[in-house]
């Protein structure tokens, strides 16, 4: 178990990949020692200013990083309360927070030597980044999207073909995201000398959870320096959807030791925790061990895992981040959650309001903020991780507003 | 103390010949059938039985065990069920080994250390873990050996001689070595490789080396028996019992049949290979 110094919540991971219970390497043996290559090549890459010098200049040339801190004032006077900013990640190119750990993957995987590339994907938007970085680097690309996915994203399927991936449907389980991830998995057990496995999210074996949480960490720290120039000040709050959580790990960890920042995390609550159908970890789960890493999971009493249910394809999960449950459990991070219907009235609203039509996933950190925000005084500074854009749910918002009519 | 599987391999060993593991899904298709399968095993020729758990993400399987599990679980298969299977199979048979095999979430959820007694109290003689690494040894790996069950561990291609001490170092009864880099019943190994494969193995372990993953027949499990202490079969197995499953997914007594006589088959084989090493 690590030992976290009490005066920091940023220490994490310790050598063996915990947080506390959390985290780990809960993996076969044949991926063991790709598993310590990583670390290794990660760490030395994390060492070496050459490879953040370059990784600036692409994220400043080819993502068009610093993201804007932008502030949503009409959102504001509307809700009478919080000043709200949006961090708009959906921005990048390629519409969303997740190009931020692509690049830095991608980039590592080149310094390995590593030929070939695979990924899992939800709402497809890690498989357009994923697919879209290996076109510019000239990587084969294999992305495994669930086939109920493949179904409901269509657009984003057209472009990870159009970048020259492989779409690979998973016909396998619940056919969403998990299943995606058990078939990449799959995949790397077999092809181990080649293959690069680019995980989108803050979970899996150590190291993905704390490499992917630094490659994102850049969201938070221009946050930090844009609230500043902006405020002159820290914000209040934070709030960010969580499927996985990497966009509110980036947003999150490099303000975690400012105690005066309330921080929080939405779930997606699909037809409402009651309900059972739902995709909310720890809201509604409890800690087991999937993916390489012991995590809050939904599960049976049997330790089976049960199907997530939500309306985003991106935060369709049974798990989190297994820093998220840490966290949660110190009660840093307050979780939250939205349903279906909280998340689709809060990208109309935003869509009207602000000209943004947000992703559906931070669509529910937007329904939490819409009850958050009129509590707060007019001087409290709250940021938003708008980590993607809608384009890709338009049409499944219209099924869903045709239905419930 | 001495285990069933230490037992039984040390008893194959001045036989002088390889024993033959074979693996099937508890609980596939249903509680009834599976039961009378591995029931079946040791009459056939099964000299040391893997018991599967079946698991909702079974991240290292091909399809063959994916899709046994989904039936076992379909069909109300809980570790608990798993657990009452082995005291059933115990009644009637004393000496051979029963390993489980599985996932860990389902032993976490169930509780190590009530799983380990009641595992023990079952008959249970071993545990093969596949995504418990030597990494995560206080996890179960320690606990079971303490509780007396041998902790089986995979090598793979991947496992090199730096690695593989770690990997032996808390392992017993006998190491199985996954031929391949790959899922369950992937395409069939070459046989000299893996001959070459587990005798690097044995020089760093006195332990049995059982070789896993490709072998469908008698005949590629006699390629495999000539050069290893045990050869395991699974997917096969599992193919043979699903294709006897009518319209409903139902089995009956031509699924254990199917099973017991491919058994029988590939039995033969590795019996073939001890002849033809003594000549």
């Amino acid at each position: 178990m690590s030992v976290q110094p009490l005066n920091s919540f940023r220490t994490g991971p310790d050598e063996r990949g915990h947080f506390g219970i959390y985290g780990g390497r809960f993996v076969a043996e044949t991926l063991m020692p790709l598993i310590l290559d990583l670390e290794k090549a990660y760490n030395e890459a994390k060492a070496d200013p050459n490879f953040k010098k370059e990784m600036d200049h692409t994220l400043a040339h080819y993502v068009g990083r610093p993201s804007p801190l932008y502030f949503a004032e009409r959102l504001t006077e509307k809700l009478g309360g919080a000043k709200i900013y949006f961090k708009r990640e959906d921005l990048n190119h390629t519409g969303a927070h997740k190009v931020n750990n692509v690049t830095g993957q991608i980039m590592l995987a080149q310094r390995m030597g590593k030929k070939r590339i695979i990924a899992e994907t939800g709402a497809g938007m890690h498989g357009v980044a994923t697919a879209t970085l290996c076109a510019k680097f000239g990587l084969p690309c294999i992305v495994y999207m669930g086939a109920v996915d493949v179904e409901r994203q269509q657009p984003n399927v057209l472009r990870m073909k159009m970048l020259g991936a492989e779409v690979r449907a998973v016909e396998s389980g619940s056919k969403t995201l998990k299943d995606a991830m058990n078939e990449a998995l799959r995949d790397w057990v077999t092809n181990v000398t080649d293959t690069f496995y680019c995980i989108g999210t803050v979970a899996g074996p150590h190291p993905y959870p704390a490499m992917v949480r630094d490659f994102q960490c850049i969201i938070g720290n221009e946050t930090r320096e844009q609230m500043q120039k902006a405020e002159g000040r820290l914000p209040d709050s934070l709030v960010a959807c969580i499927g996985g959580g990497s966009n509110a790990m980036g947003l999150f960890h490099p303000f975690l030791d400012d105690r005066s920042v309330d921080i929080y995390g939405v779930e997606a609550a699909g037809h409402g925790i009651p309900s059972g159908q739902h995709a909310a970890s720890v809201t509604g789960g409890r800690p087991g061990v999937l993916h390489g890493n012991r995590t809050y999971l939904l599960m049976d009493d049997d330790g089976q895992i049960i199907e997530a249910h939500s309306i985003s394809a991106g935060l369709d999960y049974p798990g989190i981040g297994p820093e998220h449950s840490w966290l949660g459990d110190m009660g840093r991070i307050k979780f939250l959650s939205a349903t279906d219907q909280e998340a689709v009235a809060a990208f109309q609203l935003c869509s009207q309001l602000e000209g943004i039509i947000p992703a559906l996933e931070p669509a529910h950190a937007l329904a939490r903020v819409f009850d958050l925000a009129p509590k707060m005084p007019k001087d409290h500074l709250m940021v938003v991780n708008l980590s993607g854009r809608g384009d890709k749910d338009l049409a499944s918002v219209q099924t869903w507003l045709e239905a419930h009519k | 103390m001495t285990t069933r599987i230490e037992k039984r391999f040390a008893e194959l060993k001045d036989e002088g010949r390889a024993a033959l593991v074979t693996f099937v899904m508890s609980g596939d298709p249903d509680y009834e059938t599976s039961i009378a399968v591995i029931k079946a095993l040791p009459k056939a020729g099964a000299d040391v039985i893997e018991l599967g758990m079946p698991f909702t993400d079974p991240m290292a399987d091909g399809p063959s065990i994916q899709a046994a599990g989904v039936r076992a679980l379909k069909g109300g298969q809980t570790l608990k069920k798993t657990l009452q299977m082995v005291r059933e199979f115990r009644k009637g048979e004393a000496n051979t080994p029963i390993v489980l095999m599985g996932y860990y979430n389902p032993i976490y959820i169930y509780g190590v250390d009530k799983f380990l007694v009641d595992a023990k109290e079952a008959g249970v003689d071993g545990l093969i873990v596949v995504d418990l690494p030597p990494e995560e040894d206080e996890e179960l790996c320690l606990p079971a050996l303490k509780a007396g069950l041998n902790f089986i561990r995979l090598a793979t291609p991947t496992t090199d001689d730096k690695r593989l001490p770690a990997v032996l170092n808390n392992t017993s009864g006998f190491v199985y070595y996954v031929s391949i880099t790959g899922i369950t019943g992937s395409a069939a190994p070459d046989a000299a490789k893996v001959s070459a494969a587990v005798a690097r193995i044995k020089r760093h372990t006195k332990l049995p080396v059982a070789v896993g993953f490709g072998v469908k027949n008698a005949d590629s499990a006699r390629a495999i028996a000539a050069g290893a202490d045990g050869v395991v079969v699974g997917s096969a197995l599992i193919d043979a019992l699903k294709k006897t499953l009518d319209g409903n997914g139902k089995g009956g007594p031509a699924t254990v049949k199917a099973v017991a006589d491919l058994v029988a088959d590939i039995a033969s084989g590795v019996k073939a290979a001890r002849k033809v090493a003594a000549e």
